[in-house]
């Protein structure tokens, strides 16, 4: 029999019940990651990146609920943990790192007082060895002073030093996955750089998965084995590193790639941008919601939702145009 | 590589390429979303809010339409008729129904001094209800310019014009409404009785003094939450494109500004209304409220404190209406708070 | 810290200047004077006592005379009662006051941020909306209503609590409640409000990806940073007790500063008035200090300049 897999994402379906109505934020979403593992999800605002990382530590906000499928983390139904269950992973076996770290700190406390809190309440560990754990963790991500900054306010730090503190929080309990939703996003370019090379760093120091939530693909690039591109609620694509910069399956993908600038590219060339709205997850439309958006798309497209079509082994995408391929091919047969 | 065969209900005609127009049907718009539309979509959701709107429509219409057909004024004494319980008739009005004559009934009863005590609470409320509009109107206009003036000039005058403000906050504002009502009392006694100020004296000089009072103090808070408003709207985007247009600073403020702190002046203007009303009563209360004959609900409520053993309901009814009042007021102003101040929103 | 409590108190003693001023000018306004209204005093003794407390010079001589001796320490002798300094009132009738008011305060903050911590944490279901309804009842009545429903049903007709004075424990239950309806309602209000705006903060949502458990959540991260509108709120808040002792003073008799104040003014009697004036208005000036400098000790990120 096959080792479980440390995360396995089946068929998760996931709404927001609002006032207006049901937003339909996940829309069957599938994946599994191996121990040590490191996954980019890509794709842009809404299109349930985050929803999809808050799900697995049972943390969706209100009005959000499971309404189909199911998450397995490290051998447990996560939709059918108790709250005291969900409390003793959360911080423990899987933790996060939030998109704007000037607000994710809490401003009342002392940066050691809030590193220290997780340890104490996750480890048998004494004040005096929490605070130990903590000034090492403040040393790990590269934050010097580390005895003069336990004893900071938030507010007295940067950008930058504030999410090596989240990462430092992060960590402090030898996480077995570690989610990162656009940790960079909120930052200067050079502090990103910085925090993503921490990043990697981090990730060869430490034997951990990593789920590296961002809408740059230039960021999973360089940190990602293996990429899901999302959609309005949907994988529309997933596959290795390689595939998806290489052999894009899916006209969305191939945009997101073509809207990246090329410094070394020698030819002027223009960066082509994504024509078109999001979808309204109010009211999703039936078939591919890429769509009304899609320069390639067909009747078809518009009607019914397009079927799995696997590329390679590792690599799989949702999308019609590889159906009028096989069709076109099967039709040249008979 | 491919494990799949197509599906058999494809045909080739799917695979054509889909034309833009249908490729629009596909999109459907949503509403184009307004401020104002929006708000008023949620408001009307809102049915706390409708309630309360609807008992302030009401109690306006008690206020202000109703005094004009009812058979009794507020001043008018009907003699033996003194005292008397709801629905019940003094000496002279059986002697006119023994007589065939119809009678109009004291749906309040009546007070010590036999005046129909329905249309007394009809006068008060028409009374408190004009010092919350109004007082809610001069703190809108002169909180809402001082406010904007100062953000928007920024600066020195921002910084003088805050500390002045300061020290207006500091000022214990009902020991000043108290002094000032006192001492203008006289002055104003002198102006009303000048040709064209005539109009003044049913309200007496106590409600221009009040009036006064939160021309010169209550505004403050007002100012405050306007400057801080400015000041957010004054580093948004458009206001600098409109700068860079040309546009001058009085077209700015007017144009841009104002139109922008709308939803939050609306708000907090309608929660001024039952914060006048309020302090009204305490100072009708404390003896300095409205010129008698003219009734205000709190000093309707104070005559009937020391009857208030042999004539409850003559404290009953101005104490539940003056609660009433506020309390619709503030559900309204909360309401319209949540459809159009997101920001304030809890 | 220092030199923002100096600067602060330096604001708050020209507010007060202002303040006396205003007050100063503005009774003075109003013709007739203390002795005019007691007909058993003849025109010539009315001048006589005029002269005596020297309201017969010009008025900038008296407000000069009246700032330099309030300077040294003097605000003088009442007008109405006399033979006693207005200090010796005050100093009287202060306490009972400030004792009053105090423990409406206590009462207001003990039952509002409770209250609103559960409504808050029980969010939209019946124990909030409860609440809710409560509240926004409690801060639609003025005091002088409550005091006078408390009055007539509990002392009038069922007999159960002294209505006049301040003699025992049990004579504190009716002005106390009816003082501390109000704030109660409001920091109710205020305080769910603010809580659950917090606990909408990307704060919070770290807080629980930690793992801690829902009211660690709310009361080590959510309370502190919530409850600063709270002390904000204590300035205005000791102030609307002021205007609602006037009134509750009244209705139970009760022998403070507030009914010394109106009666003083109804009075004329320019000493009093103007000693009472300073007095509350720097009771008032103070608690705005104490209340920002506290603001300072919650929240690390003020700095106070």
């Amino acid at each position: 029999m096959l080792k479980e897999k440390l995360l396995d994402i089946r068929d998760e379906y996931l709404s927001f019940f609002t006032p207006a109505g049901e937003i339909k934020a996940l829309n069957g979403v599938s994946f599994s990651m191996d121990e040590g593992e490191v996954l980019g999800i890509v794709g842009e605002s809404g299109s349930g990146k985050s929803v999809t990382a808050y799900s697995i530590m049972g943390l969706t906000a209100y009005p959000g609920r499971l309404v189909g499928g199911s998450i397995r983390f490290n051998g447990h139904d996560v939709e059918k943990m108790s709250e005291k269950e969900l409390r003793k992973m959360r911080g423990n076996e899987v933790s996060i790192i939030f998109q704007d770290p000037m607000t994710s700190l809490n401003p009342v406390y002392t940066i050691g007082n809030q590193i220290e809190e997780v340890i104490l309440l996750h480890t048998d560990k004494t004040r005096d060895e929490a605070k130990k754990r903590a000034r090492e963790l403040l040393e790990l991500v590269g934050i010097n002073e580390p005895d003069r900054r336990l004893k900071q306010y938030p507010h007295e730090l940067s950008g930058g030093m504030r999410q090596r503190v989240m990462i430092s929080i992060a960590l402090a309990c030898e996480p077995k996955l570690l989610i990162a939703d656009e940790p960079t996003t909120a930052l200067d370019v050079t502090i990103q750089a910085q925090i993503l090379e921490l990043m990697k760093e981090l990730r060869s120091k430490l034997d951990m998965s990593i789920i590296m939530i961002t809408h740059d693909l230039g960021v999973v690039a360089s940190m990602c084995e293996k990429i899901a591109v999302m959609y309005a609620g949907h994988i529309v694509e997933y596959g290795t590193a390689d595939e998806i910069f290489y052999e894009p399956g899916h006209e969305y993908t191939k945009g997101l790639i073509k809207s990246i600038p090329k410094l070394n590219s020698s030819e002027p060339e223009r960066l082509v941008p994504i024509e078109g709205q999001p979808v309204d997850l109010l009211n999703p439309p039936k078939g591919c919601p890429f769509a009304p958006r899609c320069g390639s798309c067909m009747k078809i497209c518009l009607r019914e939702m397009p079927e799995k079509t696997e590329l390679s082994e590792t690599h799989y995408c949702y999308c019609w145009l590889h159906g009028k391929a096989e069709f076109e091919k099967g039709g040249g047969e008979e | 590589m491919n494990n799949r065969l197509p599906g058999l209900h494809l045909k080739a005609e799917d695979f054509i390429p889909a034309t833009a127009e249908e490729k629009e049907s596909l999109v459907i718009m949503r509403d184009s979303v307004n401020f104002w539309r929006d708000g008023l979509r949620r408001l009307k959701k809102n049915r706390v809010a409708m309630v309360s709107l609807f008992f302030i429509l009401l109690i306006m219409i008690f206020a202000y339409v109703l005094p004009s057909f009812w058979p009794y004024t507020y001043d008018q004494q009907i003699r033996t008729s003194e005292n008397l319980s709801p629905f019940t008739y003094g000496e002279a009005e059986l002697a006119r129904i023994e007589a065939g004559e119809k009678v109009f009934p004291h749906i309040c009863g009546t007070d010590k001094l036999g005046r129909d005590f329905a249309v007394r609470l009809m006068m008060g409320a028409r009374i408190s209800l004009t010092v919350g509009l109004v007082c809610a109107a001069i703190v809108l206009v002169i909180g809402a310019l001082f406010g904007a003036i100062a953000g928007f000039a920024g600066g020195w005058v921002d910084n003088i014009m805050m500390r002045f403000t300061d020290i207006i906050y500091t000022i214990p504002d009902i020991l000043l409404i108290i002094i000032m009502a006192m001492s203008l009392k006289p002055a104003l006694e002198q102006l009303v009785t000048h040709k064209g100020f005539l109009w003044l004296q049913k309200l007496g000089p106590n409600m221009i003094a009040i009036f006064l009072v939160f021309a010169l103090i209550y505004w403050v808070g007002m100012a405050r939450i306007t400057r801080s408003q400015v000041l957010i709207l004054k580093e948004s985007e458009y206001v600098t494109a409109a700068r860079a247009l040309g546009a001058g600073s009085a077209r700015i403020i007017r144009k841009h500004l104002l139109t922008n702190c709308i939803g939050t002046l609306t708000v907090t203007t309608t929660l001024q209304i039952p914060s006048a009303i309020f302090t009204e009563s305490y100072l009708s209360f404390l003896g300095i409220g409205v010129q008698v004959p003219m009734p205000s609900l709190g000093s309707l409520a104070t005559d009937a404190v020391k009857g208030m053993n042999t004539y409850p309901y003559l404290l009953l009814f101005p104490a539940i209406l003056i609660s009433v009042i506020i309390l619709v007021f503030n559900l309204f102003g909360d309401g319209l708070r949540d459809a159009f101040d997101p920001k304030l929103k809890d | 810290m220092g030199k923002y409590i100096v600067k602060r108190v330096g604001m708050g003693l020209l507010s007060i200047f202002v303040v006396a001023t205003l007050t100063f000018f503005l009774m003075n306004m109003v013709p007739g004077g203390p002795f005019v209204a007691e007909k058993s005093i003849s025109k010539a003794a009315q001048e006589a006592l005029a002269s005596k407390y020297g309201l017969d010079k010009p008025i900038m001589e008296r407000y000069f005379t009246y700032i330099t001796d309030f300077l040294k320490g003097d605000m003088g002798y009442s007008l109405r009662q006399r033979g006693r300094t207005v200090s010796d009132i005050i100093f009287s009738k202060f306490p009972v006051s400030a004792g009053l008011a105090g423990i409406a305060v206590a009462v207001a903050l003990c039952v509002g941020i409770p209250l609103g911590c559960l409504s808050a944490y029980h969010r939209g279901k019946f124990g909030d909306r409860f609440i809710i309804v409560l509240a926004t009842c409690g801060i639609a009545i003025p005091s002088f209503i409550s005091s006078v429903v408390l009055l007539y049903t509990f002392g009038s007709k069922l007999n159960l609590l002294p209505t006049i004075g301040l003699n025992s424990f049990k004579a504190y239950i009716m002005p106390v409640t009816a003082l501390a309806i109000y704030p109660s309602a409001y920091i109710t209000r205020l305080m769910r409000s603010s809580l659950l705006d917090v606990m909408g903060q990307d704060y919070i949502r770290t807080a629980k990806a930690k793992g801690l458990a829902g009211f660690r959540v709310m009361f080590k991260h959510a309370l502190r940073n919530a409850i600063l509108p709270v002390v904000t709120y204590v300035g205005p808040m000791l102030a609307g007790l002021m205007t609602g002792s006037f009134i509750v003073e009244k209705i139970f008799t009760i022998p403070g500063l507030g009914r010394e104040f109106v009666s003083s003014i109804t009075n004329r009697d320019y000493t009093m008035i103007m000693g009472t004036t300073i007095i509350l208005a720097t009771l008032i000036i103070v608690a705005n200090v104490v209340v920002d400098i506290l603001y300072k000790v919650i929240d690390p990120r003020i700095n106070l300049k």
